[in-house]
């Protein structure tokens, strides 16, 4: 199948430092891709290139996505100014947004919070209001930068959950960044390991162990080896 | 056994005695025996309409002074007599036709200075090119004391209406374009991205974004601008003036009645606190996602 996703010798360079050293990424429609790496290894780096929002940053390289793209971030970043339904359906048109938005809302377990500021909403609430705000554009690709970071852990996995049913059902192809190794085990259909800008794991989660490609990963992050040496 | 110590086991044998036999509880008497006192950081909780107790015993302060004899009236009259005079001018309508002068003169200048403000900062906020147009016009003309301008726009305009109104204008527009010009400078770049991801055509982006974001913003300037068309007012009045407040205080200066010069600084007062208390209900009618609003 064409993937939605094509990304050829991508690199990007803060200051002269090169964080982006030639990446090839492919994705498929529909497949779950997770990005694993440290914090300073350029998995926000790629995303910000792929959501095209980085004019600013010096670099090279080929991006290919599709047309209908959404993005989540990290803070729901939500207008504070306008209630949650406005801010699902900011920037719609087509005359019947204010319906699709009321049904992106009801899909997140918001119905009824229509009229409701930001403010007045928890943290986790804000971010499924952020989650609505992307599906209602039927995104062809989501990318999400630690869309659960700031959250607790119950409602965390939660949100895995909701996450998990609403690719399901809306198959957009997903590139999840994250530095939770059980967050990209239980999620995604791949998994990347992002080490120094470059690519150094590529591994399907399909018939693995969890357990055996848990430890795999935190080996690959240096995780154990940090783990051993410091007793 | 101190006398400290006694009054702790009343108050315990009360406590016990009040508390139903069911529902036993420990309670905590006195001061925790080895934790030091720990400070509260927050205020006290606010009283209703607390706000006045100063400005009240001020007022009672004046009136004992006058009273008692200690506060000669020629220097300042009893607060009875200012209120008898301040009755009296309402009743004969010299003071309701000196008010509304001044109010008019004040709203016309406000609402000008208000206008071209928001104007001048929305083009030079909103493009570079309307930034290298305005921006060091408005930066030099701020560095001109607005009063210093008096005698200038009495040679252009003379010294009627349109003098005075166009001064109070003029101290009006800046802390406006001030305020809204950094406002639309400032709006936050992660709601930059979010416009570019959710592609918004430019208006979308200026109608959801900027002009909301801004919306805080030119509202301090508002209050920062009432503040500044009454120092103008008064200056103007002071000036040449014929009608208004401050001629109607000016006029009592000469004649030596302060019981109505400080008739006329209560109405100024109460011209002030009814503007700002106008804005401030602008301001929640406008920010209704704000719950504080106290900016």
């Amino acid at each position: 199948m064409k993937p939605v996703v094509c990304v050829r010798g991508l690199e990007r360079s803060y200051a002269g430092r090169k964080v982006l050293a030639g990446i090839d990424l492919d994705i498929a429609p529909g497949e779950f891709v997770a990005l694993l790496g440290r914090s300073g290894s350029g998995k926000s780096t790629i995303l910000r290139a792929l959501a095209d929002i980085d004019a600013e940053v010096e670099g090279s390289g080929m991006v290919v996505v599709p047309e209908r793209l959404a993005v989540v971030f990290q803070d729901a970043r939500l207008l504070p100014w306008a209630r949650v339904l406005d801010n699902v359906v900011l920037g719609l048109d087509g005359g019947d947004e204010k319906a699709r938005g009321r049904t992106a809302l009801a899909e997140v377990q918001l119905a009824g919070r229509e009229r409701a500021w930001p403010g007045e909403l928890s943290g986790g609430e804000q971010q499924r209001v952020a989650l609505a705000r992307a599906l209602v554009r039927r995104p062809q690709l989501l990318l999400a930068d630690e869309p659960f970071g700031a959250l607790d852990a119950l409602t965390r996995l939660k949100m895995h959950a909701l996450l998990r049913q609403l690719c399901v059902a809306h198959q957009p192809a997903v590139l999840l960044v994250t530095h939770d190794v059980d967050e990209a085990i239980a999620l995604a259909d791949r998994v990347l390991v992002l080490e120094d800008g470059a690519i150094v794991a590529d591994i399907a989660t399909r018939g693995t162990v969890p357990a055996k490609l848990r430890r795999q990963l935190l080996d690959l992050l240096g995780a154990t080896a940090e783990l051993a040496g410091t007793g | 056994m101190s006398s400290s110590a006694l009054e702790h086991k009343r108050r315990a044998a009360a406590a016990e005695a009040a508390a139903p036999a069911s529902a036993k509880r420990t309670i905590r008497i006195g001061p925790r025996p080895f934790a030091p006192r720990r400070h509260r950081f927050t205020l006290a909780k606010p009283v209703p309409g607390g706000i006045l107790i100063g400005p009240s015993l001020l007022l009672l302060a004046w009136g004992i002074g006058a009273w008692v004899g200690w506060i000669d009236p020629r220097v300042l009259p009893a607060p009875w007599t200012v209120a008898r005079t301040f009755w009296g001018l309402a009743r004969s309508g010299t003071l309701e036709t000196d008010f509304a002068v001044s109010a008019i003169r004040a709203g016309e200048g406000l609402g000008l200075g208000v206008m071209v403000g928001v104007v001048v900062a929305l083009i030079s906020g909103l493009s570079r090119v309307g930034e290298y147009m305005l921006d060091g016009i408005v930066q030099i003309k701020r560095a001109v004391p607005t009063l210093a301008l008096i005698p200038l726009l009495v040679m252009w305009l003379g010294i009627g209406e349109p003098m005075k109104v166009t001064i109070i204008a003029i101290s009006v527009y800046i802390p406006i374009y001030m305020q809204l010009h950094f406002a639309l400078r400032g709006i936050d770049a992660r709601y930059i991205e979010l416009a570019s991801v959710l592609r918004l055509s430019y208006f979308q982006f200026l109608r959801a974004i900027v002009l909301p974001a801004a919306l805080a913003g030119f509202l301090l300037g508002l209050r920062l601008a009432v503040a500044s068309a009454w120092i103008a007012l008064v200056v103007v009045e002071q000036f040449n003036a014929f009608s208004g407040i401050g001629y109607m205080i000016n006029l009592a200066g000469t004649y030596g009645q302060t019981d109505v010069i400080i008739a006329g600084l209560v109405v100024y007062a109460i011209l002030g606190l009814t503007a700002e208390f106008l804005v401030r209900l602008l301001a929640k009618a406008l920010l209704p996602w704000q719950r504080n609003f106290s900016g």
